[in-house]
């Protein structure tokens, strides 16, 4: 367990050695060395989390300071590593899910130039995720959270060369800021008040009875609630993640859909005490996920790209887990977080596949016919599509979803409108991921296949379609016979959930399961070959709600009419700098009274005397009144 | 015997005011030697009979003949006349006076604040100046000398050049060069 | 010799002022470089008055020393000055100080 430091900083140290010697390097050796820091990482974290299972601290924690960070008076960060059940799974699906991608892109991005520089930001990049999930004091965690987004940026702009991939990158940064910007507000709040930023002591302060007042805990909770929703992509704040498809796909798979995007729920589950003090930021957690999800799921039935398709689903995903959050079923959310990570990374990488094997053809319009071409991509994605859809019973996301669902009715923060809008976002979950899978593998082939995936990349996505159909035994509910182990394991940190009434769940399960299958019949009787669009979809009306549904219901338009252009208008008007006028204003008072005083250089004689003898006379002036 | 020397203060005065507001150059310098006389009995009466003479001789006899030679050569006449006419205006004189008139109060409260009152003491006669300027000022008069030297060597060199002597040294310089340079 | 028959010292000491204001304001009126000179030599035979002054009260030859000196500086400085005009007429052809303002700005 005392390995626990490597953990993250194998990666730091591969970033640093790529950024170094990356150019130096031969392609083959910087891919090895990439996956080599990202793979012994997850060997460690492997070792860490046996040993802390077999010997489990009294506490449930293990924490391992490395150095004082920050020492300022009263201020004091140490830089330290706290290691519990939370973290323990996270750290463990961060590291694996990095390291299979790692593998991916090893074989994906060769052919590409700036090959060391993407292995060099994707290390960084897991190193920093890391640091987050492995923090122990919010300050660290907001330093691994500044690295992941940084990370996020030069990643998306990788293909730096074309101007709308930095476009995108700026995009996703800006709007992370203001998260970033409310999160750092909330930790300031945090520290006036409790002196601290420690994250458990934090917690304990804040749930002590003579704690906090509620303004203050419900202002810091809607603070950090800021920061996720901007990290996570939920409403308002989702705009960036649709545009950050222009990324290569692995980045995509990794940042933008297992791991950096779940930091948020991540965050919130960490600070749970403090939102569960709260009823009103747990509404607003729950409400904002429910929302999300819809939207999420509507927006996706209207999308062509794929990778668009997979990013609004990741929102409404996501959403799901802030549901989840926000009903106070903590376990549920990390569970989905979990499963998510291992179908949405599938779904990605395999979509991946497809696209790079037709020469970077993104439209789904004109893919089809691929599933005797691209077998392996074909099945792959139909597992982690029937994983998303929680097809019941047999794949990972079923549990998990079904879990969220059943929360989002039965425990106390639920309601009957929060059920609902997660079963809507279900069935809209079957309906857009199988329109995209009849799109994509079925049909008359538009596009040729240029090229076929290697062995890297072929091994990747099978291990995660394995783990996205397996990785849901841990958390079988109590009603189908299993104790539930990740939910008991998480009860550690979270506390056991309500007595769930194991009756009531049952029918629930059956509905939802019953809902999932409608989704996917939808979506073959509407997109299966062969099948024309009905009149309806020519009518001038459909065309204005697809179009509404495609550019994410005019979010985009919203804010460039609200923020963006007023705030081009007020810098036009500054142009001339306010500020700096201070300072040429000054420049030009001197340059004036140079003007002036050079006027009294005449160059007559006659000026000069006087001015001398003016001088005498006020010199006998002065010396006769000392 | 007093009234001398008050009387032939007023009539420095008055010619120096006379010179400074004066119109035509030669009657301006023809004030001006009325102040040096003026003084010079004015120096007298103060029991300095030496530069009383020096003051005539030198300044009134020498350094205004000067004078006279240059308003001579200028020979500005009648247009100056006018020219200085147009120049004295009303304006020019304000700030002047002014400034005068302040320095007059500002030194003349001085004296008269500091109680330098009191009659001469006694006349200074030539024999003791003779020995204290080459006894105790010997260096001062070395200096002096030194200082003639060099006015006279500046008038010389600032001279206007005639025609025809500036054509004569610059033929012989001329012709003296390839001389030199034949024999070196 | 004869006792001096002089006016208090205060009162010399306010004509001997009176002649270097009266230069004084010559210099700062008159535009003809002939006339400027003119009014220094007021304003050098003031401050020989002032000295002589001194010398009579304290009846010490020191003052009429510096009045000799006096005397050579003015005699220098005209022989030096008086060139400089006949230059400058040369080069301008005007003796008006005002004219002569290269060194302007």
């Amino acid at each position: 367990m005392s390995w626990l430091w490597l953990v993250p900083t194998l990666p730091l140290a591969g970033a640093l050695l790529l950024a170094l010697l990356g150019g130096l390097m031969p392609r083959r050796a910087a891919g090895a060395l990439g996956c080599l820091s990202v793979g012994l990482s997850w060997i460690v974290s492997l070792k860490v989390a046996a040993g802390y299972l077999a010997a489990t601290p009294a506490t449930g924690a293990y924490g391992q300071t490395l150095f004082r960070w920050i020492d300022v008076g009263t201020f004091r960060i140490p830089m330290g590593l706290y290691l519990d059940q939370l973290s323990l799974i996270m750290m463990l699906v961060v590291a694996f899910v990095g390291f299979v991608i790692h593998l991916y892109s090893a074989e994906y991005m060769i052919r590409g130039e700036g090959y060391s520089r993407f292995f060099c930001y994707m290390n960084l990049f897991v190193g920093s995720m890391l640091i987050l999930v492995l923090a122990d004091n919010l300050l660290s965690l907001y330093l691994g959270w500044e690295g992941v987004g940084l990370c996020s940026y030069l990643l998306i702009g990788f293909w730096y060369q074309e101007r709308a991939n930095g476009i995108a990158a700026q995009k996703a940064f800006i709007v992370a800021r203001i998260g970033d910007t409310s999160l750092a507000i909330g930790l300031f709040l945090l520290f006036a008040h409790f002196g601290t930023l420690d994250i458990q002591r934090t917690m304990s302060l804040v749930s002590a009875p003579s704690g906090a007042s509620p303004p203050v805990v419900i202002a810091a909770a809607l603070l950090i609630l800021g920061g996720a929703v901007a990290k996570s992509a939920q409403i308002p704040l989702q705009t960036w993640l649709p545009d950050a498809m222009a990324g290569p796909t692995p980045v995509s798979a990794l940042i933008h859909a297992a791991t950096m995007v779940t930091a948020g729920v991540y965050l919130i589950a960490r600070t749970h005490v403090l939102f569960s003090l709260s009823p009103v930021a747990m509404l607003a957690v729950a409400g904002i996920g429910a929302a999300t999800a819809c939207y999420g799921g509507l927006s996706a039935l209207a999308q062509r790209d794929v990778k668009r398709v997979l990013a609004y689903s990741t929102i409404s995903q996501i959403g799901f887990m802030f549901l989840a959050l926000g009903v106070g079923a903590w376990w549920a959310a990390i569970f989905h977080f979990m499963t998510h990570a291992f179908f949405k990374a599938l779904l990605f990488l395999a979509a991946g596949i497809v696209v790079q094997g037709l020469g970077e053809e993104r439209d789904m319009f004109r893919m089809g016919g691929l599933f005797t071409k691209l077998p392996v991509a074909a099945w792959t994605f139909l597992i982690g599509a029937c994983s998303l859809s929680a097809l019941p019973l047999v794949t990972a996301g079923f549990y998990s979803k079904d879990a969220i669902l059943w929360a989002s009715w039965s425990y106390r923060g639920g309601s009957a409108v929060l059920w609902a809008g997660g079963m809507l976002a279900a069935l809209l979950t079957g309906i857009y991921i199988f329109r995209a899978f009849f799109l994509v593998f079925f049909g008359e082939q538009r596009t040729p296949v240029e090229s076929k995936p290697g062995l890297l990349v072929n091994l990747a996505v099978v291990v995660l379609a394995f783990f996205a159909v397996v990785g849901g035994i841990l958390g079988v509910p109590r009603v189908l016979g299993s104790t539930n182990p990740f939910g008991q394991f998480l009860a550690g940190i979270f506390g056991d959930g309500p007595a769930e009434a194991v009756s009531t769940e049952g029918p629930f399960l059956l509905f939802s399961s019953i809902i999932s299958v409608i989704g996917i019949g939808v979506a073959y009787a509407l997109f299966k070959p062969g099948v024309r669009a009905p009149a309806v979809a020519r009518s001038a009306a459909y065309d204005a709600v697809r179009r509404f549904l495609l550019t994410g219901w005019g979010f985009d338009w919203l804010y460039d009419r609200v923020f963006v252009r007023p705030y081009v208008v007020l810098a036009r008007m500054n142009r001339a700098d306010v500020v700096d006028c201070l300072y040429t204003g000054l420049a030009l008072i001197a340059g004036a009274g140079h003007y002036l005083l050079s006027a009294t250089e005449s160059g007559r004689v006659r000026n000069y005397a006087t001015a001398i003898l003016l001088g005498a006379a006020l010199v006998v002036a002065v010396l006769l009144w000392r | 015997m007093t009234v001398v020397c008050y009387v032939a203060s007023a009539v420095a005065i008055i010619a120096a005011v006379l010179v400074i507001t004066g119109q035509r150059a030669m009657h301006a310098l023809l004030h001006l030697v009325l102040m040096l006389l003026a003084l010079a009995l004015v120096f007298f009466t103060l029991g300095a009979p030496f530069v009383a003479v020096l003051q005539v001789v030198i300044y009134a006899g020498a350094i205004m003949v000067l004078f006279v030679f240059v308003v001579m050569m200028l020979n500005l006449g009648p247009p100056g006349e006018r020219q200085e006419r147009r120049w004295l205006g009303a304006q020019v004189w304000a700030i002047p006076v002014l400034l005068t008139a302040i320095l007059l109060a500002l030194c003349g409260y001085a004296i008269a604040d500091l109680g330098t009152g009191g009659a001469p003491a006694g006349v200074v006669g030539p024999k003791e100046v003779g020995i204290a300027l080459y006894r105790d000022y010997l260096l001062a008069v070395e200096i002096a000398s030194l200082l003639l030297v060099a006015g006279l060597v500046g008038a010389f060199h600032l001279a206007p050049p005639t025609r025809a002597g500036e054509e004569a040294q610059t033929a012989s310089a001329n012709s003296r060069q390839p001389e030199e340079t034949a024999d070196g | 010799m004869a006792d001096i028959a002089a006016a208090p010292t205060s009162v010399m000491l306010g004509v001997a002022l009176a002649l270097f204001l009266i230069g004084m304001a010559g210099v700062m009126i008159r535009r003809d470089l002939l006339y400027v000179l003119m009014s220094l030599e007021i304003m050098f035979n003031g401050a020989a008055l002032a000295f002589v002054t001194a010398a009579a009260k304290w009846k010490q030859p020191d003052g009429q020393v510096m009045v000799i000196l006096i005397l050579v500086a003015a005699a220098a400085e005209v022989g030096v000055g008086l060139g400089l005009v006949l230059r400058l007429y040369h080069r301008f052809g005007t003796v008006d100080g005002d004219q002569i303002s290269l060194m302007k700005g």
